[in-house]
């Protein structure tokens, strides 16, 4: 209660913070978007550098007719001994969408980084992070936790002024901002050739330009199922009232 | 020990601000592939700069050793000599019926001593054999050992004239793609005719293919017939609005 009557209690969010949830919303909807089309025109995921349909994958999506499509020549082994990787042409022209995707997804990437890098600037200036989103030290108990995950199952749940937020609120928010959209840009990098060619330890920290696909695509699951949640708390406690904080209340 | 601290906030916000300027400045300074008005274009082209700014655009890509050489698929064309399949060529076919003995590659524009070299010309440089990653742009990738001439030493001898900006491929497949000199002159990119320590084989570009390892896998053209370098980019339609992009760093 202290707290409640030190400070005046804000009803909505700064217009900074309006600005990049917005356009951040935008770019990260374009990205699941043309994500979707990149990974249904080649639905297998690897582990390592190399990974392709001529060798064992570690998941493999039944979406799109590129899944099990066939359509080999024969193959030829590359080296005169046993188990040796093969080489075998494609017969078959396969779905692919690629082009506008590809073009899209990184356009998309170009909104992120923008409102991400000005969110990031004000919020580590203005304090926001340091007096809004990193727990007070009394409020990490085993007690909070229980007490908000209980709360959390109900079918509704307190609608928290301004940016007081609960704990689990503040460990979501902080897990997207500080671990998985910068996993989700760097795997993204990871993949680009010319970028690897002059920051190969991309590929050394991510195993290989397979293995950070492979971590890009559920680093893009998590941030799905974040983004589930998050409007399911904003249903829960109250659509409205948490839709004007966000937009037109000053 | 207190000067480690040399990025300090004011440095920081100083060179991120030069940054942005100097790729918003490097977009007006020279002419750059039409991007016809559409945003997905301008995007792409937005990429590009931005990777010619802040990269170290003569870093080599990664190359591995020769038991990482993994199992290669053959995509796009695999065969132009058979006429049941996409990308066929009566021309292709006749040399393909010689072993490519009469195979020349033409070097024309905007050099000092335009001229058609055979494969025994090219194959009298000095080669350069690398193992590197191919990555393609459906998702997947695939390393493969590689040999051939520097691209860059064959623009050398023929002559290449300061005013020259794009280096154009044109492929028997009836394909082509352009570089601008960075990529032309990269160390890396070469004319291969050998892929893991044989001739290149037909579904891989034979008898010359372009590999040029710090774009994506399509940019490295196969069947290669005609080399054209000029001042302005070729507009030959086929990679400004068909969908793809014409740099593909990433």
């Amino acid at each position: 209660m202290s707290e409640n009557t030190s400070r005046p209690v804000k009803t909505y969010h700064s217009l900074w913070v309006k600005i990049s949830h917005w356009v951040g919303t935008l770019g990260f909807l374009l990205l699941v978007f043309s994500g979707v089309e990149i990974i249904m025109v080649h639905p297998r995921l690897y582990w390592g550098n190399a990974g392709n349909d001529l060798m064992p994958a570690l998941f493999e999506f039944p979406i799109s007719r590129n899944y099990h499509h066939g359509g080999w020549a024969p193959a030829q082994a590359i080296f005169d001994q046993p188990n040796s990787p093969i080489s075998a042409g494609r017969t078959y022209d396969i779905f692919n969408q690629n082009g506008w995707g590809r073009s899209l997804h990184f356009l998309a990437a170009w909104i992120m980084v923008f409102s991400g890098v000005y969110y990031l600037v004000i919020a580590i200036f203005s304090g926001h992070i340091k007096n809004n989103l990193i727990p007070r030290l009394k409020e990490l108990t085993f007690e909070t936790f229980v007490k908000e995950i209980k709360e959390h199952l109900k079918s509704s749940i307190a609608y928290l002024k301004g940016p007081q937020y609960g704990l689990l609120q503040k460990l979501s928010y902080l897990m997207v901002i500080f671990i998985l959209l910068p996993t989700i840009a760097l795997t993204g990098l990871t993949m680009s050739p010319a970028i690897t060619a002059s920051y190969p330890f991309l590929l050394t920290i991510f195993f290989g330009a397979q293995s950070a696909r492979t971590i890009h695509f559920f680093a893009a699951v998590l941030l799905v199922l974040f983004l589930l949640i998050h409007i399911w708390m904003i249903v829960k406690s109250g659509f409205k009232k948490q839709l004007l904080a966000m937009t037109i209340k000053k | 020990m207190e000067k480690k601290n040399i990025i300090t906030r004011r440095t920081a916000l100083i060179t991120g601000v030069s940054a942005m300027g100097s790729l918003l400045l490097g977009g007006c300074s020279k002419p750059t592939p039409p991007t016809y008005g559409h945003l997905l274009r301008m995007g792409d082209i937005f990429t590009y700069e931005a990777q010619r700014s802040l990269l170290n655009v003569r870093a080599l890509s990664k190359e591995y050793s020769r038991a990482d050489i993994s199992s290669f698929p053959a995509t796009g064309s695999i065969n132009p000599s058979d006429a049941s399949l996409p990308g066929f060529s009566k021309d292709y076919e006749l040399l393909h019926r010689n072993n490519f003995a009469h195979w020349k590659l033409s070097i024309e524009g905007l050099v000092a001593r335009p001229a058609s070299y055979s494969m025994d010309d090219l194959q009298k440089f000095k080669s350069r054999t690398q193992i590197t990653r191919h990555t393609c742009e459906e998702g997947w990738s695939a390393i493969g050992e590689w040999t051939g001439v520097p691209l860059g030493v064959v623009l050398d001898h023929a002559g290449i004239m300061p005013k020259a900006r794009f280096v154009t491929f044109y492929s028997y497949d009836d394909y082509n793609q352009s570089f601008d000199m960075i990529d032309a002159f990269h160390p890396q990119t070469i004319l291969a005719y050998g892929m893991n320590g044989k001739n290149l084989p037909i579904q891989h570009g034979a008898p010359i293919r372009v590999r040029m390892e710090t774009q994506i896998g399509g940019q490295s053209i196969k069947y290669l017939k005609r080399i054209v370098v000029t001042e302005n980019f070729v507009d030959t339609n086929k990679n400004g609005d068909n969908g793809w992009a014409w740099y593909m760093g990433i």
